[in-house]
């Protein structure tokens, strides 16, 4: 091994312990602030008990979740059983690994640690776990498997409740990741590179891809809710027709794996939401060009800013909006985010076309100036024709009994 | 034959969903900044905005007069009108002829709290409490007796007076 290779190694070793720690204690404190702000907006004041504020609240309830018992019904499989909460909870965390919390860091070293030998480093380091060029690619690949561990559990439950609820998230999670997968075209259009550090680069130059790309922003947003499996779309774990969906027959700390897998799964989707959309780590302005340790400092709490405000976003729009019902979910992400995520690939490739080859303005700014122009008018008719219930009806027409022949 | 499926005629193009739901989060967030309805209850017992009730029904309390004694005459007209018969009355009598309790005891668990023998109480003896903080750590402890229900020191309930049924 090279100096290089294993400073790179240490290097990697150091960021991954941080950024499970920060997102495993963030992924508990996020608990705690789901119920506090839930409680604000109905004007209560939510734990307050365990620890100031109650902030020791969710170590609580962890240690009430190891310290219970562990049910497992008669009939389950036993295997797919234990199986399934590990399977929802792997590839929630392993998304974090993937997205740029910060501006790069410049590293310099070069030391000899005993029988271990020469560790070197030398430059920038990339302020994200692992690099990877294939970016948002990895993380739809991924994403999609949590739907294996949620179908699973609520199959080896052997329980009709459970089975109703892994069936409709899995029914649910493949619907949306289509609109899902093609709000993002536009902004591979944009960017060029599915990379998130060349995405970033580009909104750095240009203007965050919200303006460009608002519609995108909106399908991807409404899809990332369904792929969540949170309030509006939270039919697989409906509470007042199937208990609580697909985990119905857990407890104990594979119920808490559950849990934990649909925080860090928002975390992902507003991470998502924030790098591809708003800038990332960009801070407005030249604030961010000057480099060094300051800069990773600004930009990483910069990124947390973002972060947060997406995740309350969340919060805030669950403990607003009531559950869709099931047709009107199918429909939503069928008849509407999709043929609206396909239209607008296909706006946004003849805009772009024509604003390079024909008007041919190349200056990022400009360029972004003009798609966000496209962007007003096309979101003035798609949300005019959506308030005025042409897109999703009240309710869906049926027969009735007269008209029916029998 | 189908089962009939009321067709609800939706109105169209007048209908509201985007501005509905922003109305929705406006809603929810001005919320957040409005002041707590909580009571922090085991600290707090009563706020400007609640209070227990004077007629609330809640565990007994036995009245005693000057010398520390019940009030209790053992006529036996709150065993005799106790619909769930939870009271167990053995009278007694002193030398002076007055009678009194020899046992008097109220199973909790039983009474439902309809305070029918505070009414029925000729000598104002028997009364139901403003009270609800009842934990025990065994069932036995919930039949009271004599003794306890004399030294309960919680308000009495006012009950249910028919000239004045809004307690003004």
């Amino acid at each position: 091994m090279t100096p290089e290779l294993k400073g790179f190694l240490l290097l990697s070793v150091l960021k991954m312990l941080f950024v499970f720690t920060v997102v495993m204690i963030g992924v508990a404190l996020l608990t705690l602030m789901e119920r506090k702000v839930s409680a604000w907006m109905q004007n209560r004041l939510g734990p307050n008990r365990v620890g100031w504020a109650g902030l020791l609240q969710p170590a609580a309830d962890g240690v009430k979740n190891i310290l219970k018992e562990e049910t497992s019904p008669a009939l389950a499989n036993r295997w797919l059983f234990t199986l399934a909460p590990a399977m929802s909870f792997i590839p929630a965390l392993l998304l974090s690994a993937v997205i740029p919390f910060a501006a790069p860091l410049p590293v310099e070293f070069d030391f000899t640690l005993g029988p271990l030998g020469r560790f070197a480093h030398h430059g920038l380091m990339p302020m994200v776990v692992a690099d990877v060029p294939v970016g948002f690619l990895f993380v739809l690949a991924i994403s999609s498997m949590g739907v294996y561990g949620v179908a699973l559990a609520g199959w080896s439950s052997n329980s009709k409740y459970a089975l109703l609820g892994g069936l409709r998230a899995s029914a649910q999670m493949i619907s949306y990741e289509v609109a899902m997968g093609l709000s993002l075209i536009p902004v591979l259009l944009m960017s060029g590179n599915v990379g998130f550090d060349s995405i970033i680069r580009q909104q750095q130059a240009g203007l965050w891809y919200v303006l460009p790309l608002f519609l995108s922003f909106f399908v991807f947003l409404v899809s990332g809710f369904a792929e969540t499996n949170r309030l509006p779309f939270d039919l697989p774990e409906a509470e007042s027709e199937l208990i609580a969906g697909y985990h119905t027959e857990y407890s104990a700390m594979k119920f808490s794996f559950f849990f934990i897998a649909e925080y860090a799964n928002v975390v992902t989707v507003c991470a998502m939401v924030t790098t591809l959309f708003f800038g990332g780590w960009d801070i407005p302005g030249r604030w961010d060009e000057q480099g060094g340790v300051l800069q990773t400092l600004a930009t990483g709490g910069f990124f947390f800013l973002k972060l947060m405000f997406w995740i309350f976003f969340v919060m805030w729009i669950r403990w607003t909006l009531p559950r869709f019902r099931y047709d009107q979910l199918m429909a939503l992400g069928w008849k509407v985010l999709m043929p609206l995520a396909l239209v607008y690939i296909m706006v946004i490739s003849t805009a772009i076309y024509l604003i390079e080859h024909v008007a041919g303005i190349t200056d990022p700014k400009l360029s972004s100036l003009a798609l966000f122009g496209v962007n007003v008018v096309l979101g003035l008719l798609v949300f005019g024709l959506l308030d005025s219930g042409v897109f999703i009806k009240g309710s869906s027409r049926r027969q009735p009994a007269s008209e029916v022949v029998g | 034959m189908a089962i009939g499926v009321k067709v609800m005629q939706r109105p169209e193009r007048q209908v509201s969903y985007v501005r509905a739901t922003l109305k929705g989060m406006a809603l929810t967030f001005k919320h957040m900044f409005e002041p707590r309805v909580t009571m922090q209850y085991p600290e707090q017992k009563s706020t400007t905005g609640w209070s227990l009730s004077q007629r609330w029904r809640g565990t007994h309390r036995m009245l005693t007069d000057e010398q520390g004694r019940s009030k209790c005459v053992a006529c036996g007209l709150c065993p005799q009108i106790c619909p769930a018969n939870c009271i167990k009355l053995v009278p007694g009598e002193d030398e002076q002829g007055n009678r009194y309790p020899l046992i008097y005891e109220i199973d909790e668990f039983r009474c439902i709290f309809c305070g029918y023998c505070q009414e029925v109480c000729p000598e104002e003896a028997i009364h139901v409490g403003v009270h609800f903080e009842n934990s025990e750590y065994s069932r036995g402890r919930f039949v009271y007796d004599l003794e306890r229900l004399q030294s309960q020191t919680h308000a009495v309930s006012t009950l249910w007076d028919p000239s004045d049924p809004k307690g003004e």
